[in-house]
């Protein structure tokens, strides 16, 4: 595989989130708002670039039979830094996001990834492979955190951007969309659109 | 009393699948049929039980702020908590590896149903998750701890065997449009099951 279809294949066709249905956990508990779920993006693309570059390095001197535990003092090393960064420079939006940000730990996507590309490839690779699946993760994440905050709130990155005249028209906004069980629904529609546009992701 | 009510909210209203949506991965790639989800539930309940207890000692006695105080006056000024995430990750990933040993031995044919998921339990975020709640809450003794890792345990169980018999009968018998076949219908019905289990709001003993 190329370095470009590389980076670029975790956009869409392969997209961790819709197609390879890892990571959802996070996906639907830090949505409710823009804000967090663009900071949540960006911490697991710097989390799963740095540690598929670590692990590539480390490859070949990991006992396979440890590999795991190794993978898991990688990943929940860059975890602190990011949380200890979090909360030294954006304390609101980590308050928001509380255990999420530890759970980046146990975030599928990492694992996979880890398992699947970095074990196998070298560093420069790897890195690209975590930038784009991260950025595969990261759009999901600001598309469904979209639709829940202005549906939702009638906001966007807490300004309003539905007008006053609705409201006094009638419009109501759907407190609805603000339960996490609506981040499914979102998620199960952004999946229907996708497979609808690529067949032969379909499920016989 | 307090502990029993706090059983009972973790199993209903705490949902992990349907109030925090924990451990989706592996709920929904096994939960295609009832016995492999009820397995994998089990050993999920068990790990959430014997772990949240365990990580409930740890953080009391070593990792809280002053924690080290019963060792000698002199640490009573030591924090270790940022080391708890990798703490508590390590003693969840030595457990998954008792339980995959134990049920390698006793139980085979679940052993290689649940293939890739059990040591994947590891990182199942329901697990870690639970562990970091605990952690948030300040639950006054172990006893609370086990109240609530045992009724997350039985709550995800719970979840994961209701959605595994309704995907089971859609399967069969219903026109699914093709691109939410498998994956996206799951979701659905999820959500709906979520909705549904938003009525346990306000339970009380």
């Amino acid at each position: 595989m190329s370095n470009k279809s590389v980076l670029f294949n975790p956009f869409s066709k392969n997209n961790p989130v819709i197609v390879q249905i890892l990571g959802i956990c996070s996906v639907l508990a830090v949505t409710a708002k823009l804000e967090p779920a663009i900071v949540m993006g960006l911490s697991v693309i710097a989390v799963l670039a740095f540690s598929n570059v670590i692990i590539s390095l480390l490859r070949n001197t990991i006992p396979t039979n440890i590999r795991i535990i190794v993978q898991l003092v990688v990943v929940a090393g860059l975890v602190v830094i990011v949380s200890q960064l979090l909360q030294a420079y954006a304390y609101d939006v980590s308050k928001q996001l509380s255990v999420f940000i530890g759970l980046i730990i146990t975030n599928c996507i990492l694992m996979g990834r880890l398992e699947a590309f970095a074990m196998a490839n070298r560093p420069w690779p790897s890195f690209l492979d975590g930038i784009g699946n991260g950025t595969g993760y990261a759009i999901i994440l600001i598309i469904v955190g979209f639709f829940r905050e202005l549906l939702g709130s009638g906001t966007l990155m807490g300004y309003a951007v539905v007008p006053q005249a609705f409201y006094d028209a009638g419009y109501v906004n759907n407190g609805l969309m603000i339960l996490p069980p609506m981040a499914l629904i979102v998620v199960a529609c952004i999946i229907w659109v996708h497979r609808s546009y690529n067949k032969d992701l379909q499920e016989k | 009393m307090e502990n029993l009510n706090l059983f009972i909210r973790s199993i209903f209203i705490d949902n992990m699948i349907f109030a925090y949506f924990l451990g989706m991965c592996s709920f929904i790639a096994v939960s295609k049929n009832v016995k492999t989800a009820f397995g994998l539930g089990i050993a999920v309940t068990f790990m959430l039980t014997i772990s949240l207890p365990v990580n409930y000692l740890l953080e009391t006695y070593v990792l809280r702020a002053g924690a080290l105080s019963w060792l000698s006056p002199e640490f009573a000024d030591v924090d270790l908590s940022f080391l708890s995430l990798i703490v508590f990750i390590a003693v969840i990933a030595s457990m998954t590896q008792l339980v995959e040993m134990v049920v390698e031995k006793y139980a085979p044919a679940l052993y290689s149903s649940l293939g890739i998921f059990l040591p994947l339990i590891a990182v199942n975020c329901a697990i870690l998750g639970g562990s970091l709640f605990m952690q948030q809450r300040d639950f006054g003794s172990v006893w609370t701890a086990l109240c609530a890792g045992s009724g997350w345990g039985i709550g995800w169980l719970l979840a994961i065997t209701a959605v595994a018999a309704v995907r089971e009968r859609v399967a069969q018998y219903s026109n699914v449009p093709a691109p939410l076949r498998g994956v996206g219908i799951t979701f659905i019905i999820t959500a709906l099951m979520g909705i549904a289990f938003m009525s346990f709001l306000g339970i009380k003993i």
